[in-house]
């Protein structure tokens, strides 16, 4: 195959964002937006967004087809997912060297997923 | 696809060529040519389509590209902060040769140039889907699931490095030219597989890709009649595409060859790749393609998947392997050596590739194949459970975790 999209999901927590320094966090979205023009011109970006806090979650669940909300996000865990990038790589090496450049690897972990295709080789 | 449509896309290589070697500028040329195919397809259908069309997107094309140059070299005045006039060459207007330069045709040089070795694989496959193609940038964003900006990005992006790398309009030097044909046949085997991988999932543009390949292929053969390679590889796509409707259920799901409704297949495809081959094999140099369309006639021309003659397969692969070094190779090997021989056999000859980092999900895969041949029941189900985690393929997925559940 010609080239595979990659999810690169952005983890943050709330106690290493509060302990950032201005300086850090002006950096850190420098360093997003250098690193969104650069894939824009190579032309390797699907998409990419930061998202909201995760105060401001709400998880659905279905059971009995009632639904039910609540307040917050589904994993009770520190990290919370913070934002992503979609790309089109070449392989799994080229998008794994854009998630280490961003800053958000240093301070928790950059996750790097392939996205599954509804097409199959002939098996 | 319309008549015209198809008369376009024919044209596109041509009055690209032409308008190149007249102006240069490959980068502008092209953006013009766009805006002539455009025009026609505006013009054409109403107004009827011209006596010498190739005359009219020419004729177009360059007007358009007069004006761009004109534009471009005005911009670069106004950055340079310079008062003097542009090169006089760039205000060229059509000389009453121009058209006549269209009458050659260049698109062999057109490809070597879309395939310069100083473009990624993914780069090359979009110039030369819009710069011989003739396939307009929001087709190919669409056949390739991706936002139309971003394929304007990779496709001026590969503009840029051409004209960084200096390509001057020629056939590149014979020393190169193996090597550049080697790259202008990988990128046309891209974009069939491309078409063909995707042609059971939900986007049907890339179906289009599959034709527009075989198109393409069959565009460099009319060039070059006596390359072994370029008849091989056309001879692979067609026998490989005439069991696309065969290959999928209703529901889109995978069908693997042996079980597949041979009646569905395409006769005419395989009688015409099938003389291709056997052709290219008796009289030029021997290839990968060649040996490839080989096996794929093998199975094609099986009346039922247990006709299948597997010795032969395995004696091609034999062959295969000495002329390249792929995995994929040695992984379909071991397959055929399974169905020949014996399943226990087959795993020998998968032993090495346990270690080989190039290998994806289909090693497990096929080695679950292989234990459920030899009756290994347990290991074969985990190894299909194995291999169906590690694809990012849906149907893929679907069909490994069916064989899982069965045994």
């Amino acid at each position: 195959m010609v080239t595979v999209k990659y999810m690169l999901l952005i983890y943050s927590n709330a106690e290493s964002w509060a302990g950032l320094s201005a300086e850090q966090r002006d950096g850190l979205t420098r360093a997003h937006e250098n690193l969104t023009r650069e894939l824009t011109e190579q032309g390797l970006l699907v998409s990419a967004a930061g998202l909201a806090d995760p105060i401001t979650t709400r998880t659905v669940q279905v059971r009995d087809d009632t639904a039910t909300t609540t307040d917050g996000p589904y994993a009770e865990a520190k990290e919370h997912l913070a934002g992503f990038y979609l790309v089109e790589c070449d392989d799994i090496d080229q998008a794994i060297g854009y998630a280490a450049r961003m800053p958000d690897a240093e301070y928790v972990a950059v996750e790097v997923r392939p996205v599954m295709d509804t097409s199959g080789l002939e098996m | 696809m319309k008549d015209f449509e198809l008369l376009l896309r024919e044209q596109a290589p041509q009055v690209l060529s032409a308008l190149v070697r007249h102006y240069g500028h490959f980068d502008l040329a092209e953006e013009a040519v766009q805006e002539a195919l455009l025009a026609a397809a505006q013009q054409w259908p109403t107004e009827g389509v011209p006596d010498n069309p190739r005359g009219w997107l020419i004729r177009v094309g360059s007007r358009r590209l007069t004006d761009l140059l004109r534009s471009e070299s005005a911009r670069r005045r106004r950055e340079e902060n310079a008062a003097q006039l542009a090169a006089p060459e760039e205000f060229v207007a059509s000389g009453p040769d121009i058209e006549d330069l269209g009458g050659r045709d260049d698109t062999l040089t057109l490809l070597f140039l879309c395939c310069h070795p100083a473009l990624s694989p993914a780069s090359q496959i979009a110039l030369t889907l819009r710069a011989v193609g003739g396939l307009t940038t929001a087709q190919i964003a669409a056949a390739f699931l991706v936002p139309e900006s971003t394929m304007a990005q990779r496709i001026s992006r590969a503009k840029r490095s051409i004209k960084q790398a200096g390509s001057t309009f020629e056939l590149p030097p014979e020393a190169d030219r193996d090597e550049r044909m080697g790259a202008v046949l990988h990128v046309l085997y891209l974009i069939f597989n491309e078409g063909y991988t995707a042609s059971s999932g939900t986007s049907l543009h890339s179906a289009e890709l599959t034709t527009e390949a075989i198109r393409l292929v069959r565009g460099v053969r009319r060039l070059l009649p006596d390359d072994g390679e370029v008849a091989g590889l056309l001879a692979l796509m067609l026998l490989t595409d005439a069991r696309r409707p065969a290959r999928t259920g209703a529901d889109g799901t995978l069908i693997p060859l042996a079980e597949q409704d041979r009646s569905k297949w395409d006769k005419a495809a395989i009688v015409e790749g099938e003389a291709l081959v056997s052709d290219a094999l008796s009289r030029t140099q021997l290839g990968p393609y060649q040996v490839q369309a080989a096996i794929a006639a093998v199975h094609d021309t099986a009346e039922r998947a247990e006709d299948t003659d597997w010795r032969q397969i395995v004696a091609l692969y034999d062959v295969l392997e000495q002329l390249v070094d792929n995995p994929m190779v040695k992984l379909n090997h071991a397959v055929a050596v399974g169905m020949a021989i014996g399943p226990k056999e087959g795993l020998a000859v998968l032993e090495p590739l346990a270690s080989d980092d190039r290998m994806n999900h289909r090693l497990e895969a096929v080695r679950a194949h292989l234990l459920e041949m030899a009756g290994e029941t347990a290991a074969a189900r985990e190894s299909y459970l194995l291999a169906a985690r590690r694809t990012t393929s849906v149907p893929e997925r679907t069909y490994l975790q069916s064989k899982a559940d069965r045994l």
